[in-house]
């Protein structure tokens, strides 16, 4: 069985959403249907205005559809008020803004916890918790580090670090590269892909930095709320490995 | 974590926190003045009644307070020992006069004639010289507050009340009267004379209850049998002079409107300070919420930060209320502090933060999640 036939993590049938009110109304998604995989990286891309972000929002439970049926991790989300939502988003949905939106008075480690925090972890158990996902994204050296102290590089990797701490079903990822330079930007999506390899977590990053595209298994295209194209990189890993190390060659040389 | 957070977050913004503390600081102290004004009234007010040993106080009719009392009848003592369940009924003369000081000037005084022996009511707090010195001749005691109102130095100084001469023999500490006039304390029979009093008058009886008898229905035996007086409880006469004091004339309802205003301001300053701290934080409220946080998870947050600032304000606000209770100590108008006032401080201070964090609860619960995508 390949990663596209197992059964997925997110389901979404004809979405579609209103914004606005009386003559300011306009329907930014018309109809999207998509699934996400359990170990793969899809990428959703598309001009500004095309309704990215209205179907991240709405993936990840923040906004609710007009129309059309969400399911995640095997829950539907129909009928499911604020505090529903809430549930479901801190037990199966991780998220990386753009922004990092790290907690400036909070050290990594602690940014980390509150994600933890937040489902009810505490204790020893959620201080390890929070180290281990801090040692996985490299930065074992800056537990104690606030956010400020940290390179834009290192605080997207203590957001990514925060995702991944509660193991979700689901990692949404808004523009993730787009406050980075190029190498953190390559590293950040190096750490992505590698987190998507986990058979049971799909990674999606909405983004239109062309550099993230050799990191994908998938890519969704979206133009004016419809998805209008999806292309399938089944080598996209291997290749985005090779392209690490090569830059690393030439930085070295 | 929503400790840590609430806590993080008061001390992030340190100009903030100073407000905040300022403002907490500033209503503590108001309402610990002006409620420890009212209890060192209420003090002032009642203590002659509390520290009597009479059940039954039988006074002249429309008696308002202790002070000021018109004079009643001997008869009235002797009818009142006659009535079934009576064990005492001891005769107390008090009046407004006036004293001479030994350097000059007069100044209003109450003087206060018991016969200590009865126990119905003698000076407590003795500091200097004793009870029974007050059988001397010319003796009275006062409270060592008055003294430079007084013209005195201390015991064994002289004066003038009338055209009598009297003697300092002994000295209270904290008795004190609401209406600013010293008490001077002397025997029965000299503050007749004092007052030019004629002997078959006196200003209250004190009557006191043989075992098994209830005082309400001595009480009305008794109001049956004077129709010329009015007979109370303890207890009622307590409630009259209070009413009096602090309702009738609007002293108690100045000092309570003075606390309720001290307890607004504090309110509005903290709720505006927590108001705009929130609103600073509202990126990360959203965010929060974002990672699934519930709505309860970010009260907790928002009160755990009011409840941080209460305790810190209330620690300041105590300390400087509680110095300014040492240093009215020794004053004519003493503002007091008792565990229970402590108590009901604390108490409003995290009442008054718990409800300036409502506006910012209301700010945070408006927020839109989707806001951490526009950054």
């Amino acid at each position: 069985m390949t990663d596209a036939d197992a059964p997925s993590v997110l389901e979404a049938r004809d979405i579609a959403k209103e914004l606005g009110q009386g003559a300011g109304r306009v329907r930014a998604l018309k109809g999207v249907s998509l699934t996400l995989n359990p170990g793969e990286l899809t990428l959703l891309m598309g001009p500004s205005g095309s309704g990215k972000t209205t179907l991240l929002s709405i993936l990840g439970c923040i906004l609710t559809p007009t129309e059309g049926s969400l399911s995640i991790a095997g829950q539907s989300t129909d009928g499911l008020g604020p505090e529903g939502l809430a549930a479901l988003r801190r037990r199966s949905i991780g998220f990386i803004f753009q922004s990092y939106n790290l907690f400036p008075t909070l050290t990594a480690e602690e940014n980390v916890r509150l994600a933890l925090d937040v489902r009810g972890e505490r204790g020893s158990e959620a201080i390890v918790r929070a180290q281990r996902a801090l040692h996985q994204v490299g930065l074992r050296h800056k537990l104690k580090s606030y956010p400020a102290n940290l390179s834009g590089g290192e605080q997207q990797r203590v957001a990514v670090a925060r995702a991944l701490a509660g193991s979700p079903a689901v990692m949404l990822a808004d523009e993730p590269t787009a406050a980075l330079d190029s190498e953190n930007g390559i590293a950040v999506m190096q750490l992505l892909s590698e987190i998507a390899r986990d058979k049971s977590r799909a990674v999606l990053a909405v983004t239109h930095d062309p550099r993230t595209i050799p990191f994908a298994n998938r890519i969704l295209r979206i133009e004016d709320g419809l998805i209008v194209g999806e292309e399938r990189r089944a080598e996209g890993v291997e290749t985005v490995h090779e392209l690490a190390r090569n830059r690393k060659r030439k930085a070295n040389a | 974590m929503t400790v840590t957070l609430a806590f993080r977050n008061l001390f992030h913004d340190r100009v903030r926190l100073a407000v905040t503390l300022i403002g907490i600081l500033f209503s503590i102290v108001l309402v610990a003045v002006q409620l420890g004004l009212y209890l060192g009234a209420r003090t002032m007010i009642i203590s002659m009644i509390d520290r009597s040993d009479g059940d039954l106080w039988i006074m002249a009719y429309g008696t308002k307070n202790f002070e000021e009392a018109q004079p009643i009848s001997t008869r009235e003592r002797f009818t009142a020992l006659a009535t079934p369940g009576v064990l005492s009924a001891s005769p107390l003369v008090t009046s407004f006069t006036d004293w001479r000081k030994p350097g000059g000037g007069t100044t209003l005084v109450v003087v206060v004639g018991t016969d200590y022996e009865d126990g119905a009511l003698a000076p407590w707090n003795v500091v200097a010289g004793d009870v029974t010195g007050l059988g001397a001749r010319d003796a009275v005691m006062v409270d060592k507050t008055y003294l430079a109102e007084l013209g005195l130095n201390g015991v064994g100084d002289t004066a003038q009340i009338g055209g009598s001469r009297v003697r300092v023999t002994g000295l209270t500490e904290g008795i004190r009267s609401f209406t600013v006039t010293p008490f001077v304390f002397t025997t029965l029979n000299r503050a007749r004379s004092l007052l030019n009093m004629p002997a078959d008058n006196l200003t209250y009886v004190l009557v006191k209850l043989q075992p098994g008898y209830e005082a309400e229905a001595v009480r009305d035996a008794l109001r049956a049998k004077l129709p010329d007086s009015e007979v109370l409880t303890k207890a009622e006469f307590r409630t009259r002079s209070l009413n009096h004091w602090l309702f009738a004339t609007g002293a108690g309802v100045a000092l309570i409107g003075g606390a309720v205003l001290g307890l607004v301001v504090g309110t509005v300053i903290v709720a505006q300070t927590l108001y705009s701290s929130t609103k600073d934080h509202l990126n990360e409220f959203a965010t929060l919420r974002a990672l699934g946080s519930s709505s309860g998870y970010i009260h907790r947050v928002i009160l755990a930060q009011a409840g941080l600032s209460a305790l810190l304000g209330y620690a300041l606000g105590m300390s400087i209320a509680l110095t300014i209770v040492y240093l009215s100590h020794n004053t004519a108008l003493p503002i007091m502090m008792t565990p229970g006032l402590a108590g009901l401080l604390l108490a409003l201070t995290f009442g008054m933060c718990a409800i300036s964090a409502v506006s910012a609860i209301s700010k945070v619960m408006r927020i839109d999640p989707a806001m951490v995508f526009n950054r």
